[in-house]
């Protein structure tokens, strides 16, 4: 009796620490990133790029996947980011580690003093908003041209990572800002993967759930939102400013509309709610661009398209079974 | 004695429309109260009053001797008022145990905990006796969506009961329920713990009268009478009440 007690004790407590363990195919991905930056450094701009989206794509799954809550205005953040790193570089603090912290302040401030629009309304409204918002801090950004640069953009230059690896286009540059991409990935992952298994984790799955429960169980999702809407905000601040680093230039594009749409369809592609869907949603997004557009330049997007509807239509579900990828 | 859960002259309004129309009542602690009354009484409305989910137009409700009239539902939750649902309110992807740990870990404040797992020995130990109590064992690791109806009804109570509340209310928690499955909620219900006050929203008047020392009859938004079971079952005025509806047993 006792013993089949403890047993169940175990199993229960295996049910709830069942994604705590690292699986091999977890690192086999990670692993494999790193082996594809070493092995094949001609490609590293390609895959620095996939990293930044990646990262971008992950700070969306977190309200978008975790929470349920949808935006079409992550670029808001991302641009933050990305002029922050931009204009402390120019102010002489131009150490790569100091821009990326100092983008997360003020991405996340944005985020804080945003996330109450997000409490009112249903999906269409956040949209709505969220859209809305990126818009405001695009014009604003190009309205303040003496900071910005308006139209022209911020060029600037960064310090070598550790005083010793430089981190721009020339010689191992590429190499060098993809693994610096990489190691900020893996941190900013691996944080969001013990939050997505802690009790804060499980008290977003059950605002995304069903908020009214969520209510009754005592949880006040108005404040569970806002917090991870902060921490989504700091993260795509992160992944603008690794944007910024690692090319040394920011324009105005890292507002805009069309970077908030595809970093949704990335996340889309790749699944949300498991947090390892943006990394693939970007690597298939990017390469699928690279691949296609060498040989079709202008219709590139009609396969990214064609993409989209075959997993909506087939559901994502059988595709993988097809496959027998098994996450 | 304080009472577990007070109302207090109660008065809500839609428009022209009087929902809850001076409603005063209260559940002694520990009690075992029925609220009945037909169709459009304003059952639910008088529950969403109680949990905060509505604000009245006028009038208090009062927790164990303290005014909750001004907070919100989620408040009222953490100082030991916790509901069940006429319709399942659960979390399809989340399993028995997740769900269940989740109301927990809310209840002893770790809801803002995003570092540690959510797994510990304590939290796992109650869990594991919820499952028992309410015969989820089987079950434990399986997605809401994929439960039986019945067995999703006993994880909605036993979702409230994980809140530790001392007053509980119950709307229609047999409503739905196939005659075969029926027995385990009625077993549910029999071993709530003895110091938890509950108030039992029911249509089903057998379960009414097996279960609740003690009746209030609500009719059109307002309280008609209010008796021991006895008393009830022999009113003219409850009477006439359900002999002129139909539809009902």
């Amino acid at each position: 009796m006792i013993a089949s007690e403890h047993r169940a004790m175990m199993a229960t407590l295996a049910h709830l620490r069942r994604r705590e363990r690292w699986r091999l195919w977890e690192i086999a991905i990670w692993g494999g990133l790193l082996a594809l930056i070493l092995a094949w450094p001609a490609r590293a701009a390609l895959v620095n790029e996939v990293l930044i989206w990646g990262l971008f794509a992950l700070s969306l799954d977190l309200i978008l996947g975790l929470t349920g809550v949808v935006s079409l205005g992550q670029a808001a953040f991302f641009g933050v980011g990305a002029y922050t790193a931009a204009m402390v570089a120019n102010a002489g603090w131009n150490n790569p580690l100091i821009g990326l912290v100092a983008a997360i302040l003020p991405a996340g401030l944005v985020g804080l003093a945003t996330a109450p629009l997000l409490l009112r309304g249903a999906d269409l409204t956040r949209l709505m908003v969220t859209m809305g918002v990126a818009l405001m801090l695009g014009e604003l950004a190009n309205r303040n041209s003496d900071w910005t640069g308006g139209a022209d953009g911020l060029n600037f230059t960064v310090a070598p990572l550790f005083g010793r690896f430089s981190i721009g286009s020339i010689g191992d540059g590429p190499r060098n800002a993809a693994l610096f991409s990489l190691a900020v990935l893996f941190v900013l992952f691996f944080c969001a993967r013990r939050l997505a298994r802690s009790p804060f984790g499980i008290s977003l799955a059950a605002v995304r759930e069903n908020k009214l429960r969520a209510g009754a169980l005592g949880v006040s999702a108005s404040r569970r939102i806002v917090a991870i809407y902060t921490v989504s905000a700091v993260y795509a601040g992160i992944a603008g400013a690794l944007l910024a680093e690692t090319t040394q230039i920011v324009s105005l594009d890292v507002f805009e509309f069309h970077r908030s749409a595809d970093v949704m369809l990335m996340l889309i592609i790749g699944g949300a709610g498991w947090l390892y869907g943006g990394i693939i949603g970007a690597a298939l997004f990017v390469v699928i661009r690279d691949v296609v557009s060498a040989a079709t330049p202008e219709y590139w997007e009609f396969w990214i398209g064609a993409l989209l509807v075959a997993l909506v239509l087939f559901g994502r579900e059988r595709l993988k079974s097809l496959v027998r990828f098994s996450r | 004695m304080t009472a577990a859960l007070e109302a207090r002259g109660l008065i809500r309004r839609f428009g022209g429309l009087v929902a809850t129309d001076n409603v005063s009542f209260a559940v002694e602690p520990g009690a075992r109260q029925a609220l009945i009354g037909p169709n459009g009484a304003g059952k639910t409305t008088l529950i969403n009053l109680l949990t905060g989910v509505l604000k009245p137009t006028e009038g208090a409700v009062w927790l164990e001797g303290r005014d909750v009239t001004g907070l919100s539902s989620n408040k009222r939750v953490r100082l030991g008022l916790a509901r069940t649902f006429q319709i399942n309110q659960l979390f399809p992807d989340l399993s028995p145990v997740e769900s269940l740990g989740l109301a927990i870990s809310e209840r002893e404040g770790r809801g803002k905990d995003f570092w540690r797992p959510a797994g510990k020995p304590g939290i796992v130990a109650e869990i594991e006796e919820l499952l028992e109590r309410f015969q989820l064992t089987e079950v434990y690791d399986l997605p809401t969506r994929s439960l039986a109806y019945g067995k999703q009804r006993l994880l909605e109570i036993a979702l409230a009961l994980a809140c530790k509340p001392r007053v509980l209310l119950l709307d229609e928690p047999a409503a739905g329920v196939p005659e075969e499955e029926r027995h385990d909620i009625l077993a549910a219900l029999a071993a709530l713990p003895k110091e938890v006050a509950i108030l039992l929203i029911e249509h089903d008047m057998d379960l009414v009268f097996s279960f609740a020392t003690r009746i209030s009859v609500l009719v059109s938004g307002r309280l008609l009478c209010e008796g021991t079971p006895a008393e009830i079952a022999k009113d003219e005025r409850v009477k006439a009440v359900y002999l002129g509806e139909d539809g009902h047993d």
